[in-house]
């Protein structure tokens, strides 16, 4: 079932690569019909997936093959509370993106073929990398998504800045992504479990404890090597700049999907394998994290293109679940999945709907624009409720994630929690209502004038479904929240007694299938 | 001795003179059929190579074939029929003696299989001295071309002044040790392991062996003679002659002087990462392919250096697989130059622009390529570094240098992402492209393109088969005993 989800899209790529260039809607098709059924499977594995009957090793729809047996690495994918939901995320998201390829259909004919190819390559490596249950392909499937975003703003990049904003995401991410294997070879090596699998290392830590100082060695390295990727302050630069000149659909499944892969690592790996740095590290995350939501939060005040504005938000945003994360309690950890998933939708939603109205108007400055309400209602309507999920209110996913979080996070660091509660809803509301008034009020310019919305109806789709997303997990939270606090109990329980307590070992190198 | 394990090299000469007896009765618009006939010969030797075990009774002799041996004689044989395929299609730019150059091709494949079993200094000199003198000739075989003849002299000074130093190298040894044989001189080494000369000797050696892999500070010949060399000949070089230089520094590193090579670490580790810095950064400026992926393969030496400083089983092994993976994308590299290449001089990067409209096979092989060297998944190149990356780590705790060594695998890793897509960004997504004429690829290139895709994927996909040979292979390179020849005998089955 999982693997389905995963090579849909990949065999779709593989199939493109046969069809000649000028057969461009049929790549559109393929492309939407792929990521459409790897989304579908994707609703069918969330809504089969049972928080209480737990399968052998905890995870459900698992399947391990061997790969490289001396090194203990094998293909082993699994779901569990944490990953059933980022799944789903993620798959929406690729359908919402490849719906919105039609950017660049009418800027770039010529080359529909080679973006369609790289779009599903991507989707197919982020949604390899949430479900996989190995060290070794969680990286690799990463590393496979990383690639053809760079690709992708170097290419069909927009703005003045492309090739310097091309040249440090590369760089940024190929650093951070490089650090963090260093630290999960270095993580394979010190457990001396000679697997990558991660349930057998978790099993085996339980038992052979990592010795601290080879923990403290690791962490940092996950921590800093991850939090490039998520764009931790002060390593948060490359992303506004990339998502600025990045087309809609990879900014959409970058800063949905992709960015959210080294925050599900430190929970999935991180936290239940080091538990005493993570313990000892927990200060500097909380206080690093307020870099995110209030330094980055006023910088978005500042912002007078639509598509900053948004990038520095989805940094800020990143802050919650970091914050999250550092209060390494039940509440907490909930609420930052819940957070990441909300955020996934939210920030796919704005960066789609930024770039339809960068097609529609040709450009994004926001004080060349105005009034716009009225010529695009559904457009305005949209993004008005996509910034209004933003700030946070009731309602919208993020609403409930962020309170969780706050929740969570209130007993250990009152006072990070106290600005971070201010700055959400403060700076938070300032910037998205400020955005909304130069965009949408006031008096139409005279260039816009003649700007209307398109009448087909299949265009408003990828935005529908994201808002629904939004919506529905917003009026009923329980749908995640059920699924996640099981599975979170269990990191939680690793990470806050680090016992040697035996578990029993769990079998691997044998093929698993549960239904 | 035993003359029969020798059996593969033989009919590799054979073939050779065989080839330049055929060419007596050829008529001469026929004569560069001739490649086509020596790659189908080769292609049986290397089916015939399957058919052979090791041999593990031949320790003390010069001439080993043990599980190392084969892992690279299989790597040469494959590098030579496509470097023969590549050569057929480079025919018409030679004025004259094709058939020459596929014997001297034959020629020096043989001094690489024979280098790959030597186990005694003076086969290792007579093998790297095969190889280098028919390098010479190859290299400036294009007599009419004035960078050819540049690039020959170059590897004859070079090759010349580093042969100096191996033979003056092998004398100290021979003349503190008394011996010539790597487990002679192993089973001496505790007596010899504190003195100068013999140190001095070693150290000779390892700068000869240095220079056959450009290792720092004898890589300077590498991009000048890569960049003037026939196409053909500096895809042998850049491949084979790599391989040769690597199978012979490990098995003197860890068959004859183990104890040297655990006293040297920090040199190993000096070196290598300078070698790595310098290739990739050297490179970041270059336009011209070949010229790039000369300073490419002084970096690569770097990184394969960082396999052998680790001085553990998984660095070696590390190596190996490497290297297999080198060899399919190099070649792939090699022969798309080889023929994009054929009307124009320059061989600058911006030829290829529009390449993708003039033959999406060469677009395809060659950005494949490119993206294997830097280290992407899911080819060969990723899982090559990965392992290297994890070999080095693996040390980390014995000595912090090795992080540093790590720290660096990384910062070349990600400098070479600009220029390795730099050519990919020049195939697909040129300003503006020339006009588009179709390149014609002939079916025997297209086969050993294919092969080179094939062989990229499979071992970036399924690594399992390569890794578990070339850990069987590293096992040899153990000290010789009888324990470890009952291990390899088990542990045998392809």
């Amino acid at each position: 079932m999982l693997t389905a989800i995963i090579l849909c899209p990949l065999i779709a790529a593989l199939l493109l690569c046969l069809v000649p260039r000028s057969f461009v809607v049929v790549m559109r098709v393929v492309a939407i019909v792929a990521t459409f059924i790897s989304m579908v499977l994707a609703i069918i594995v969330f809504w089969r997936y049972d928080g209480a009957a737990m399968g052998l090793s905890g995870f459900r729809f698992e399947q391990q093959v061997d790969w490289v047996k001396s090194l203990g690495i094998s293909y082993h994918v699994g779901v569990d509370g944490l990953n059933v939901g980022l799944i789903l995320m993620g798959a929406v998201v690729a359908f919402a993106a490849a719906c919105c390829g039609w950017e660049i259909r009418e800027r770039d004919n010529e080359r529909q073929k080679e973006f369609c190819i790289l779009l599903l390559i991507m989707s197919g490596g982020i949604l390899g990398a949430f479900a996989s249950l190995d060290l070794f392909f969680f990286y690799f499937a990463h590393e496979l998504a990383l690639i053809p975003t760079f690709i992708m703003i170097g290419v069909w990049g927009r703005g003045p800045d492309k090739n310097y904003a091309t040249f440090q995401i590369t760089l940024y991410l190929s650093v951070g992504a490089f650090i963090s294997l260093i630290g999960l070879i270095a993580l394979y090596l010190q457990s001396g479990a000679k697997t990558f699998d991660i349930v057998g290392l978790i099993a085996h830590v339980k038992q052979h404890p990592i010795p601290l100082r080879d923990q403290n060695f690791i962490f940092p390295l996950l921590l800093f090597g991850f939090g490039i990727l998520i764009s931790l302050w002060p390593f948060h630069t490359w992303a506004p700049l990339g998502y600025g000149s990045a087309p809609a659909p990879t900014a959409m499944l970058h800063a949905g999907v992709l960015k959210k892969f080294g925050l599900y690592g430190l929970i999935r790996i991180a936290l239940p394998l080091l538990p005493e740095a993570a313990q000892s590290w927990t200060n500097v995350i909380a206080w690093l994290c307020l870099g995110n939501i209030f330094y980055c939060g006023l910088v978005a005040m500042r912002q007078k293109n639509l598509n900053w504005l948004i990038g520095y938000s989805s940094v800020a945003h990143m802050g919650f679940v970091f914050l999250g994360i550092a209060s390494l309690s039940l509440i907490g950890i909930t609420g930052a999945v819940l957070v990441m998933i909300a955020h996934g939708f939210l920030a796919a939603l704005t960066f789609g709907l930024s770039g339809y109205l960068y097609q529609t108007t040709g450009t994004l400055e926001m004080d060349r624009m105005g009034g716009l309400l009225r010529k695009l209602p559904f457009l305005g309507t949209a993004l008005i409720m996509a910034m209004f999920a933003g700030c946070g209110l009731p309602g919208f996913a993020n609403f409930t994630g962020e309170v969780t979080v706050f929740f969570g996070a209130w007993k250990q660091f009152p006072l990070v929690t106290g600005i971070a509660v201010w700055s959400a809803l403060v700076i938070g509301a300032v910037y998205m209502l400020r955005a909304i008034r130069n965009i949408f009020h006031g008096p139409v310019p005279e260039q816009l004038m003649a700007v209307a919305e398109s009448t087909w109806p299949l265009r408003k789709l990828p935005y529908l479904v994201l808002l629904v997303s939004l919506l529905v997990f917003g009026f009923f939270p329980r749908l995640l929240t059920d699924k996640i606090t099981p599975s979170a109990k269990k990191i939680i329980e690793m990470a806050n007694t680090p016992s040697a307590t035996p578990v029993a070992r769990v079998e691997t190198g044998q093929v698993v299938s549960v239904p | 001795m035993n003359y029969s394990s020798m059996m593969l090299e033989v009919a590799v000469v054979v073939l050779g003179l065989g080839l330049l007896l055929a060419d007596l009765w050829t008529p001469i618009e026929k004569k560069r059929n001739l490649g086509y006939g020596a790659a189908i010969a080769l292609a049986l030797v290397l089916i015939w190579s399957f058919q052979w075990k090791p041999v593990e009774d031949s320790l003390q002799s010069m001439y080993v074939l043990d599980g190392l041996a084969l892992f690279f004689k299989r790597l040469f044989l494959v590098s030579a029929i496509v470097v023969l395929i590549m050569s057929v299609e480079f025919a018409a730019r030679m004025e004259a003696g094709i058939s020459e150059f596929y014997a001297l091709i034959l020629f020096a494949l043989a001094g690489m299989m024979f280098s790959a079993s030597a186990n005694d200094f003076s086969l290792l000199f007579v093998s790297v001295e095969l190889i280098t003198v028919t390098f010479y000739v190859l290299t400036s075989f294009q007599r009419n071309r004035l960078a050819s003849l540049e690039a020959g002299v170059k590897y004859l000074i070079f090759g010349a002044l580093s042969s100096a130093f191996m033979v003056y190298g092998i004398a100290l040894v021979f003349g503190t040790a008394g011996k010539m044989n790597f487990a002679g001189i192993a089973a001496m080494a505790p007596q010899l392991a504190g003195n100068k000369i013999f140190l001095l000797g070693i150290l000779l050696i390892l700068v000869g062996l240095g220079f056959k892999i450009a290792a720092f500070p004898v890589q300077m010949w590498a991009p000048d003679v890569y960049q003037g060399s026939p196409t053909p000949a500096t895809a042998f070089l850049a491949v084979g002659s790599k391989a040769a230089g690597f199978v012979l520094l490990l098995r003197v590193l860890f068959t004859a002087v183990p104890e040297v090579a655990a006293h040297w670490t920090t040199l190993l580790i000096v070196i290598s990462i300078i070698t790595v810095l310098y290739g990739n950064l050297c490179a970041l400026p270059q336009r011209n392919l070949k010229r790039l992926l000369g300073y490419s393969s002084i970096a690569n030496a770097g990184y394969l250096l960082m396999g052998v400083a680790a001085l553990n089983d998984s660095g070696k092994s590390a190596i190996l697989y490497y290297l297999g993976g080198y060899v399919f994308t190099l070649l792939a590299a090699f022969t798309v130059i080889c023929v994009v290449m054929r009307e124009v001089e320059g061989e600058d990067i911006s030829a290829l622009a529009g390449l993708n409209q003039r033959s999406p096979l060469l677009a395809a092989a060659l950005s494949m390529s490119m993206v294997s060297l830097a280290g992407l998944p899911p080819l060969a190149g990723f899982f090559g570094k990965f392992l290297l990356l994890k070999a080095v780590t693996e040390q980390g705790p014995v000595n912090s240098a090795y992080y540093w060594l790590a720290a660096v695998l990384v910062i070349g890793a990600v400098i070479s992402l600009y220029y390795y897509l730099g050519v990919v960004r020049a195939i697909y997504w040129s300003k503006n492209p020339p006009k588009a004429t179709s390149i014609c690829v002939s079916w025997p290139v297209q086969i050993a393109l294919y092969g080179c895709i094939i062989g990229m994927l499979y071992l970036g996909l399924f690594p399992n088969r390569v890794v578990e040979s070339a850990n069987r292979a590293v096992a040899a390179l153990e000290r010789p005993g009888p324990m470890t020849a009952v291990a390899h005998a088990s542990g045998e089955s392809r």
